[in-house]
């Protein structure tokens, strides 16, 4: 009744090929940015800040980044914790060397050079594919983790081995440390996600996007229909490891202010990403916020269920919670290879006919 | 009608009548994953310690405690996370048990006003308090600790190190990192040579350090471990059939559960400690009547009298007194956190208050100040022995190289206040 093309005349090509062609899809986006923008700053707390907010939008950046390199262009990555190491450690280096500079100069220039390295680590893919490239990409995750634990400049020998965030501003804002306020450190990673999720999007609708895909869907026939895989897969990884080096360094920077590489970084982030893909749906833009979301509020509302309401044992409550994550993960996959990405989609084709299905 | 009364009445009575008071104090603790052996005897007493308080005495100066758990699984965003869901509760003081989530939680505590305890773990130089104001890590630290380490092994070689070799098997993280530069700058100081080895979280695999230890000889082996890196090391140390008295661990690799997987070859292995060690302890009697008996031990009710047992709840006892410190000092039950603050930069320990407490010789005499929060430092040595499955204690609580590790916090804390702009308190 309210979801459906008919009635919605596009009389130009730009009107036609917009992201959001369905009227009320278009406006339910502008109603998501303006309570993200405008609603949500005003009555955030730390505890929603920090708990909830911010790693949902850190570990989306980061599912979108892994989601071209994956879903998009094919290329099974398991280095993904191993690129954030290397946004993080960029950020820090960057951060303690020029304090003068705004974060968000930081942020990129960490991307950047998170692209620069994941092209490198990319190069093996030219020649090896699927699980082989996967071993390949876990070399990186194992080796970044190792020379950041291994070479004293990039933590600037600290004692500790650890990393810890000065306090920086944007425009006078404090952004990083711990009086940054919750409202300016969550808006901060909100525009990070939402440039991030913009770019995506549109790379993935052009010609970028479907040399990527043609890559992912048969790399030979690509090559004959003129698709260079060099570039293709060069890009891929740039653009991906340049969302996850984002990623990277808003999750160093801003969420926790302290990292230590091997716990934080270690292997098993690269694969809570890889899930947020994968549960989210591999090859949608909305599918790695729904997994970001799905595996980040998960645990805590599961917590918050069973020990504040409750009352059981916390204990208890984190063994149960690796099992439930762990059953709903198993279902999801059976029911729904396609992951929470296509559940939305058969529920927008549902909307298109309700209320008079055939 | 009547129910909309009821409702109305009762919600003027809450509305009016003083909030139910209590005294919150969070217990990050960790019950599962590869550190739970460590962290579920520390909690348990921690739980059990304010539990007794509550029930024998109904809480501090009348005032109930009230903890408020939250599992971390030794993971810093857990860590993060459990922060911010019990601070806004009015939490009096954070004893997280990790390194890792210490140092998270340096910034946040100072930027929030609450008291951060690390009792002989943590950032060793908050023990500065010119530059940590809300940080504290009373009554030794890790540079204590490895300090207290050489000199045992200076006492056993006559007080000539020189030409020796030891070998530091750590945790490769914050917290086994922690004494290195000491470790170090002793080495120049005695001449012993030092070779490190790192293990990777969770330690579970260390085939490769022990092969090199095998190769190389060293002659004593210090190890910074933690949960099951403990028993891994003591189990490959007997198979290379490594002599275990030569083999030392700091205070968080000396429990029962450490030793007890490698059975009687673990017999010698020895541990630096800064508790008392078992049982025998007048308050004990009072945990069995009003907790054990009455069934309200925290957990399974099976740790009492163990090693990582008595570390909590030495580090409950600690809070309580700084309670009361502080609720002398103000005047008031029902303190806050900037309260508890004072109360832990002003508390002092005495043989008699101890003696009072039932925990007579559980810990040194010592006094916090406000440049000091780092106690006297005073470090014992004990050993296992298999076949009755005890430690004994075979070197009093002595004090360490405080040249030295004087010399190191003054110059690792000034880096910190460098770093963070702080100009120092106390003046």
């Amino acid at each position: 009744m309210f979801y459906r093309e008919a009635g919605d005349f596009k009389t130009s090509y730009t009107a036609d090929s917009q992201t959001f062609p369905i009227k009320f899809d278009r406006y339910r986006y502008y109603v998501v940015l303006a309570v993200a923008f405008g609603i949500i700053p005003f009555i955030i707390n730390d505890y929603w800040a920090n708990a909830l907010l911010l790693p949902f939008l850190i570990y989306a950046i980061a599912a979108i980044g892994l989601n071209i390199l994956v879903g998009y262009c094919g290329q099974v990555s398991l280095g993904t914790g191993g690129f954030m190491a290397v946004g993080a450690y960029a950020c820090y280096k960057l951060m303690t060397a020029f304090p003068d500079v705004s974060m968000f100069i930081h942020v990129l220039l960490a991307g950047g050079i998170t692209a620069i390295v994941g092209v490198l680590f990319g190069l093996p893919s030219l020649r090896i594919k699927g699980f082989y490239l996967a071993v390949a990409t876990l070399a990186a995750q194992f080796f970044l983790v190792w020379l950041f634990n291994r070479v004293p400049w990039f933590y600037n020998y600290s004692a500790s081995g650890q990393i810890n965030a000065p306090e920086r501003d944007v425009f006078g804002i404090i952004i990083t440390g711990p009086n940054a306020p919750a409202w300016a450190t969550y808006l901060f990673c909100l525009i990070f996600l939402s440039f991030c999720a913009i770019i995506a999007r549109n790379l993935t609708r052009g010609t970028t996007g479907r040399t990527w895909m043609a890559i992912r869907d048969m790399d030979i026939a690509a090559e004959i229909i003129g698709v260079n895989p060099l570039k293709a897969k060069l890009t891929a990884f740039a653009v991906s490891s340049f969302f996850v080096g984002i990623a990277g360094a808003l999750f160093f920077a801003v969420y926790l202010g302290a990292v230590e590489v091997g716990e934080v970084f270690g292997i098993q982030k690269s694969f809570l990403v890889l899930f947020m893909v994968i549960i989210g749906g591999l090859g949608s833009i909305f599918g790695s916020f729904a997994g970001a979301a799905f595996l980040v509020l998960l645990p805590v509302v599961l917590k918050v269920v069973g020990v504040d309401v409750l009352g059981w044992p916390t204990d208890i409550v984190a063994h149960l919670q690796l099992v439930i994550v762990g059953a709903l993960i198993i279902t999801f996959l059976i029911l729904e290879p396609h992951g929470l990405a296509q559940l939305w989609r058969v529920a927008k084709e549902k909307l298109r006919l309700w209320p008079f299905p055939h | 009608m009547n129910k909309k009364l009821v409702t109305l009445a009762l919600s003027a009575l809450m509305a009016s009548g003083p909030a139910l008071a209590d005294l919150v104090i969070p217990d990050l603790s960790y019950r599962t994953g590869p550190y739970a052996a460590g962290g579920i005897p520390f909690s348990d007493g921690y739980n059990d310690y304010f539990t007794l308080l509550n029930e024998r005495d109904g809480g501090i100066g009348g005032v109930p405690v009230r903890v408020v758990e939250c599992e971390t699984g030794y993971n810093t965003e857990k860590g993060v996370e459990c922060y911010e869901s019990t601070k806004g509760e009015g939490a009096l003081v954070y004893q997280p048990l990790s390194t890792g989530i210490t140092y998270q939680l340096i910034p946040k505590v100072t930027a929030d006003g609450i008291p951060l305890h690390t009792m002989g773990y943590g950032r060793t130089s908050a023990a500065n308090g010119k530059v940590f104001s809300n940080v504290f890590n009373y009554p030794a630290n890790y540079w204590n600790g490895a300090s207290g380490a050489i000199n045992y092994l200076l006492d056993e070689n006559g007080g000539d190190l020189s030409g020796k070799k030891i070998a530091l098997v750590y945790h490769n993280s914050a917290y086994g990192k922690e004494p290195i530069r000491t470790l170090e700058m002793l080495a120049e100081k005695h001449g012993y040579e030092l070779t490190l080895l790192p293990v990777d979280h969770p330690g579970q695999e260390q085939k490769s350090q022990w092969l090199q230890i095998r190769r190389e000889k060293p002659d004593y082996v210090v190890m910074w471990g933690w949960g099951v890196m403990n028993q891994v090391a003591v189990q490959e140390a007997a198979n290379i059939r490594f002599p275990m008295e030569n083999f030392i661990g700091v205070w968080w690799s000396g429990a029962e559960f450490d030793v007890e997987p490698a059975g009687d070859k673990a017999t010698g292995y020895k541990a630096l400690t800064f508790t008392g060690l078992g049982d025998d302890y007048p308050v004990y009697d009072d945990l069995k009547k009003y907790v054990a008996d009455a069934g309200k031990s925290a957990g399974a009710g099976d740790q009492m009298g163990a090693v990582q047992y008595n570390r909590g709840l030495y580090a409950a006892m600690l809070a309580s007194e700084a309670i009361k410190t502080a609720q002398e000092m103000h005047s008031v039950a029902d303190i806050t956190p900037a309260m508890m603050r004072d109360g832990m930069e002003a508390l002092e320990m005495t043989n008699a208050k101890m003696e009072g407490l039932g925990m007579s010789g559980f810990g040194p005499e010592f006094s916090v100040s406000c440049e000091n929060h780092g106690g006297p430092g005073l470090v014992g040595v004990v050993q296992w022995d298999a076949s009755t499955g005890t430690w004994n204690q075979i070197q009093e609580f002595k004090a360490t190289d405080a040249e030295v590790i004087g010399q190191l916090i003054a110059e690792d804390s000034a880096a910190y206040a460098a770093e963070n702009n702080i100009s120092p308190r106390c003046e």
